[in-house]
């Protein structure tokens, strides 16, 4: 699968307390918590972004507080794919669960400007920059993130898991 | 192995496993709170199974935003109180309640050689217990309830050796910030840390809770503590059921080592906008406080409030700040009832509020205007963390917090003087 768009460019360690303040916690709904996506780090984000964009990122992307609702608003407010420099465990996981593609890539990030056009193939890691005509190689996933990735999410694939298991006996 | 990896090793049926390995890990516990349940609680119904896989082990806390604080609010702790009831789960009203990773030690819900997981990126804290405890998102939560196991990347442990003498103030929220100023906020991502040596064996379990508690804010999976003779006594008469205490192996395989001379070690202040962001008390310099909170998980306990009112006694909060004090559990509030703590907060100047999150994350009960600096005891201080995003966050112990108060400016207790 091919993603394609704009480039919205941040630092290091993006914590998931500005990617969706606490503040609005209070709904889980991934519209309503789109509404105020980045605004502590980015107050113009929401008027930028436009569907299928991509947020290029530094170290750390994603640290502090576990709150899925950070890849939701993200995912929510049109962003399709993050490329970073490396990703704060929880979320990267989080990520993968809810269907947000992730991929990590240092020479990608620093050779990559705001506004810029990328293109991500999803399936080979390859990741290209249209405007600046660079290609480069995302880390690839480890196996078994492919396979969640591939049953589209970790929901579908506990059904599944869970599925195959019924007649040998479901663990409750 | 380490103490982690024989955890971790005996939750997936394995006889030895190594870091980088994926494994399918038994919980003991899962926990989530009034903010991270609802999409866990909507996400285990997409699953499609019934009931959790054993309500004896699944625990919610509404502790982020109770006593509901607005309608919305309100609406997701009902999910959350409507499911836990339905389903029989562990759960605690406010007036039983605590702060999510206060209450669960303190009601010997987590015991030593336990793996837990929360819906909580501070669900590290009980690593302080011998335990391997570590935070996920909701969805992670909803498959572990639905199944009672989760999968798992084997971390590294890195190994951290505090020795010598503390110094006076000097407690495991300054040992924890200094660590974090030294190796960074992405210093331990994706390891184990573990704290060990001779400063840590004399630590009580207070300071360890507040240790590894913040262990995710230098990117940890987890921070972990030997069982001594310490835990086994706070444990002693909180166990309902069975527990296995593991060590690590005197060949353990540890991806860096570091050691720390606690003797040269100040009491730390981390200023915005990152915990990492540490000066030593005597290098703060006048910064003007308009705010100070001490609770959270991080600072919440007896030990804590005991130290803000050594401060506290006799003194007067300063005219220009609001003093917020949050015991962190029922169990808290209660003892410090009884030891006269709370009367001597009040009478002091500082509020006194019902154990809960509140102002920890910008929540209520002590949010910040623009242009707001507040010294917290909380382990966070990143853009927007307590209120306005122009407002700023200082992080510190409770013997810092109070002196501030006080002082309307950041400064350690030595300076309030007799
Ligand atoms: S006290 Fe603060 S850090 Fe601890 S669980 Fe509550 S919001 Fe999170």
């Amino acid at each position: 699968m091919k993603l394609r768009g704009k480039v919205h460019n941040y630092g290091d360690d993006v914590n998931t307390d500005v990617i969706i303040p606490a503040r609005y916690l209070n709904v889980y709904d991934p519209a309503e918590l789109a509404q105020h996506a980045m605004e502590d780090l980015d107050p113009d984000f929401l008027k930028k972004v436009k569907p299928g964009d991509i947020i290029v990122a530094g170290a750390n992307f994603g640290c502090g507080s576990s709150r899925e609702h950070a890849p939701l608003a993200i995912k929510a407010a049109g962003i399709s794919c993050v490329v970073a420099k490396s990703f704060a465990r929880i979320f990267y996981r989080n990520a993968i669960d809810i269907g947000l593609p992730i991929l990590e890539c240092e020479e990608a990030v620093d050779k990559t400007r705001a506004g810029d056009t990328l293109e991500v193939d999803l399936s080979t890691g390859e990741i290209k920059n249209i405007t600046r005509g660079l290609t480069f190689e995302a880390k690839p996933y480890p196996n078994f993130m492919l396979e969640l990735i591939n049953a589209g999410g970790l929901i579908e694939y506990t059904k599944r898991k869970l599925a195959a298991n019924r007649g040998i006996k479901v663990r409750r | 192995m380490t103490l982690a990896e024989k955890i971790l090793a005996a939750h997936c049926g394995k006889k030895k496993i190594s870091p980088g390995e994926l494994i399918n890990v038994k919980v003991d516990l899962v926990l989530s709170n009034d903010i991270t349940a609802p999409i866990a609680i909507k996400e285990f119904r997409r699953i499609g199974v019934k009931k959790v896989f054993d309500p004896k082990k699944v625990v919610m806390v509404p502790d982020h935003f109770v006593p509901n604080k607005d309608i919305a609010s309100a609406e997701q702790a009902k999910m959350m109180k409507e499911f836990a009831l339905q389903q029989k789960l562990v759960y605690f009203e406010v007036g039983e309640m605590g702060i999510e990773h206060v209450l669960l030690p303190e009601k010997g819900l987590v015991l030593p050689g336990d793996v837990v997981i929360g819906a909580d990126s501070h669900t590290c804290t009980y690593g302080a217990l011998g335990a391997f405890a570590t935070g996920m998102g909701s969805t992670d939560i909803a498959t572990a309830m639905a199944t009672g196991e989760i999968w798992m990347k084997v971390p590294p442990t890195i190994k951290f050796v505090y020795s010598g003498k503390l110094r006076k103030w000097v407690s495991g929220k300054d040992l924890i910030l200094y660590t974090i100023g030294d190796i960074g906020v992405d210093g331990a991502t994706y390891a184990c840390m573990e704290f060990t040596g001779d400063a840590i064996s004399r630590l009580s379990m207070d300071s360890r809770f507040t240790m590894a508690n913040m262990a995710i804010e230098a990117g940890a999976k987890a921070g972990i503590f030997s069982v001594d003779q310490n835990t086994l006594d706070y444990v002693k008469s909180r166990a309902k059921r069975p527990y296995k205490v593991y060590e690590s192996d005197k060949n353990s395989q540890y991806s860096k080592v570091i050691e720390y001379d606690v003797s040269k070690i100040e009491p730390q202040v981390a200023f915005p906008h990152k915990p990492s962001n540490t000066r030593p008390i005597s290098k703060v310099g006048k910064v003007e406080i308009d705010q100070v909170v001490i609770g959270s998980c991080t600072n919440g306990r007896l030990e804590d409030l005991q130290i803000a009112a050594r401060v506290l006694r006799g003194r007067k909060v300063n005219k220009r700040v609001r003093c917020i004090i949050i015991p962190g559990s029922r169990e808290v509030y209660l003892q410090a009832l009884r030891k006269g703590l709370v009367k001597l907060f009040i009478e002091a100047g500082a509020v006194v509020s019902t154990p809960t999150c509140g102002p920890c994350l910008g929540g209520y009960m002590g949010v910040l205007a623009a242009g707001e600096r507040c010294v917290s005891t909380t382990n966070r201080n990143f853009v927007g963390r307590m209120g306005s995003p122009q407002s700023e966050v200082y992080l510190a112990n409770p013997a810092i917090a109070a002196a501030s108060a006080v002082l309307g400016r950041i400064a350690g207790p030595e300076e309030v003087g007799r």
